[in-house]
């Protein structure tokens, strides 16, 4: 039983292989920049899909979170400490290994914090935030919860336009390649995209099995349960509150990984990746992919984002995330991307077909 | 002396500001009453009455343009309940015609046969909507699943950032203004040392008869009555012979409308851009459960509370940072008196929040 819930996973990965190997076949490697982007936008959506789908809440902030994110890592690794060199922090951080000596793409030498403790810093600074906000957002319900993360996403957005060091309305650019290892690193170097396309799938895949063995424990019960109903779930003696806060950080840390990577990714940021229509795209997708169904939530994810990026719609990007989240929620509210309907229709078909067989 | 004829000149605009954002948060609480749910493309249908007064004030009288605005505004309020919240289980004519016109409007408005002569265009379109408002019609009869209050709060997003879109490529990204109602923009009145532009008056008026005109149309009409009987207990209302769902509509109609009116008299001020409804709609809903969700009066009352607190923080933070000043007074209620300044404590075990 143990090994059939990773069959998913195992066609997931092999589907990804697939994709890659297709594309650079067929000579269009340029496909993978956008899809690498995607994977990371779908590591963001199972996030988001553990705090709406199983915990039953919903958030229209997370844009917010991928931003807090972005920005923390992208100012912290374009901040030049080579005017600072001799101070004695550091002198010491240097020591022991936690800064770079770069060059800037016009070949300025550079000394700034290596991405890795850039990383840690902005998980810690989200996780942070996401507490302090959680704690008494996540008291409310239905619409006071969604206009209240809104609220949040307005602010972080305002700040990152309103403070000098997040480059206003310009953003930040310039951010340098994130080395996880020597040789491989998170940029969008064109001859590093296969690299970095498996980078991205790795992160995500990691991502989905942390939310696939979450959903199946004892706090994957919890939160469905506290769906189903909250004052139920309670009087079990379900810490309702606790749970919920949990998710709802985890699932702002997906966000904001999703964010540091991509700023490395892409080497920018600007205050257009994270505003509200970008939250409400993020629901969208959930909604796409079923609420509740990590990878109904997974492919979702990464055909929409695509879709997007690849600017089939032009400027009537926004009228489609728009369009396709009202029709969702009229007429399947549990979402478009789902196994159990496919299965569904095939078992009707089975039916009719050994009907006709009979009759 | 100067000190306080500053002030009163901040106080002056803040009430006029606030009585903007009182008549938003009415509209809310208008649809909530009758629905539970709210309205997020509320400050859209603000923006959708002032930009098209804006445009036929370039041919008609500025009355006449503000009537048109309001108009098309009410029929917009209609289009969508119709279309996105109503739940029927029998085919309707009505709400197949109304989808055919909302995509006879995203037709239009995304340029998809403006190559051809107007009349044709519009021919082209007619031809393309009608099909899908029948067909669309026949899919929501046939899968339509009936939703709770959060679905349809999502789906009024949905709507917010369609309506929004569409008003981008109808109008584009330019602002634009109002002519003011008396005067031009350095007209001002002198009120015992305080300089005020008539267009405030304009405002403060029309909000004062806004407000008059919803209490004694609630108080004394049988519509308004049987409306205030829907809030109250709807299946108790539909007993006594109230047709609920026409109620339901009628509420999008009027919060429209009010809507309209007031982005119609702010426009000349504040000027008006396809993407202004979002901060519309943050700055109503904060006065909205300022005064309690779904007490009229007590939001005409927060908003003006709100206006002139805000005004005032204009003198002390970067007026960029003026919503962060708003959401954080919206937070903290939240937070702590969810049930509004003028909320009873009683409600507050009631509700969920």
């Amino acid at each position: 039983m143990a090994a059939r819930r990773y069959i998913p996973l195992a066609i997931f990965i092999v589907l990804l292989a697939v994709v890659q190997i297709t594309v650079s076949l067929a000579g269009a490697n340029y496909y993978l920049t956008q899809l690498t982007m995607s994977l990371y936008y779908a590591l963001i959506a199972v996030g988001l899909c553990l705090f709406m789908g199983y915990a039953g809440q919903v958030s229209m902030g997370h844009a917010g979170f991928f931003g807090i994110g972005a920005y923390v890592q992208a100012v912290v690794t374009t901040s030049n400490l080579l005017p600072f060199k001799d101070a004695g922090a550091v002198r010491f951080l240097d020591s022991i290994g936690f800064l770079i000596h770069g060059k800037t793409t016009l070949g300025q030498p550079v000394l700034y914090v290596s991405p890795w403790l850039a990383l840690l810093f902005a998980l810690l600074i989200t996780v942070g935030i996401a507490f302090l906000i959680g704690v008494p957002v996540l008291k409310l319900k239905g619409h006071y919860l969604a206009m209240a993360t809104l609220g949040f996403n307005v602010i972080v957005l305002t700040l990152v336009l309103g403070v000098k060091p997040f480059g206003g309305a310009d953003g930040l650019s310039g951010v340098p390649p994130f080395a996880l290892v020597p040789g491989v690193a998170v940029s969008g170097r064109f001859d590093a995209r296969v690299g970095n396309y498996y980078i991205a799938a790795v992160l995500l895949i990691l991502g989905i099995v942390v939310a696939m063995n979450l959903v199946r424990s004892r706090v994957g019960r919890a939160l469905r349960a506290i769906h189903g109903n909250e004052s139920a779930a309670g009087s079990l003696g379900i810490n309702t509150s606790r749970y919920k806060l949990y998710t709802f950080v985890l699932s702002a840390v997906f966000a904001a990984l999703g964010g540091c990577f991509l700023a490395h990714y892409n080497a920018a940021i600007g205050p257009s990746d994270i505003d509200i229509m970008k939250s409400v795209r993020f629901v969208a997708i959930v909604a796409v992919g079923g609420m509740d169904s990590i990878w109904g939530v997974v492919y979702s994810g990464i055909i929409l984002t695509f879709i997007s990026l690849r600017q089939v719609f032009q400027s009537y990007d926004e009228i489609f995330f728009a369009l396709i989240l009202i029709v969702v929620m009229l007429f399947s509210p549990r979402g478009f991307f789902r196994y159990e309907y496919v299965k569904n229709a095939l078992g009707k078909l089975r039916a009719r077909l050994r009907k006709e067989r009979a009759g | 002396m100067t000190g306080i004829v500053t002030i009163f000149q901040y106080i002056i605009s803040g009430l006029a500001q606030g009585s903007i954002y009182a008549v938003v948060a009415i509209g809310f609480n208008i649809i909530y009453n009758s629905t539970g749910i709210i309205n997020f493309a509320q400050g859209e249908f603000v923006v959708l009455g002032a930009m098209v007064s804006i445009t036929f004030s370039a041919i008609f009288p500025l009355w006449a343009a503000i009537a048109m605005g309001i108009a098309v505004a009410s029929l917009y309020g209609a289009l969508v309940e119709i279309v996105f919240v109503k739940y029927a289980r029998a085919f309707s004519p009505l709400r197949a015609i109304c989808l055919a016109s909302i995509v006879f409007i995203l037709v239009s408005a995304s340029g998809l046969f403006s190559f051809l002569h107007p009349v044709l265009s519009i021919l082209f379109g007619l031809a393309v909507a009608l099909p899908f408002g029948a067909g669309g019609e026949f899919l929501l009869l046939r899968f339509q699943k009936e939703q709770n209050v959060l679905q349809l709060i999502i789906i009024t997003i949905g709507v917010s950032i369609l309506t929004r879109e569409t008003m981008k490529h109808v109008w584009g990204k330019d602002v634009f203004a109002l002519r003011y109602f008396t005067g031009t923009a350095i007209t001002t009145i002198s009120v015992g040392g305080v300089y005020i532009s008539p267009q405030l008056l304009w405002v403060l008026g029309t909000v004062t008869l806004v407000v008059a005109g919803l209490y004694l149309f609630y108080k004394y009409t049988l519509v308004g009555k049987a409306m205030r009987a829907v809030s109250l207990d709807r299946k108790a209302a539909q007993l006594c012979g109230i047709n609920a769902r026409l109620l339901v509509t009628l509420s999008f109609i009027l919060s429209a409308a009010i809507g309209a009116l007031a982005g119609a008299v702010t426009s000349p001020q504040t000027s008006t851009d396809y993407k202004m409804g979002s901060s519309f709609a943050i700055n109503g809903f904060t006065v909205a459960i300022l005064g309690g969700l779904g007490n009229s009066f007590a939001a005409a009352l927060a908003g003006l509370l709100l206006g002139v607190l805000e005004s005032f923080t204009t003198a002390i933070v970067p007026s960029s940072y003026k919503e962060v000043v708003v959401i954080i007074i919206m937070l903290l209620i939240l937070f702590f008196k969810p049930s509004g300044l003028f909320g009873k404590r009683e409600e507050r075990t009631l509700k969920e929040f």
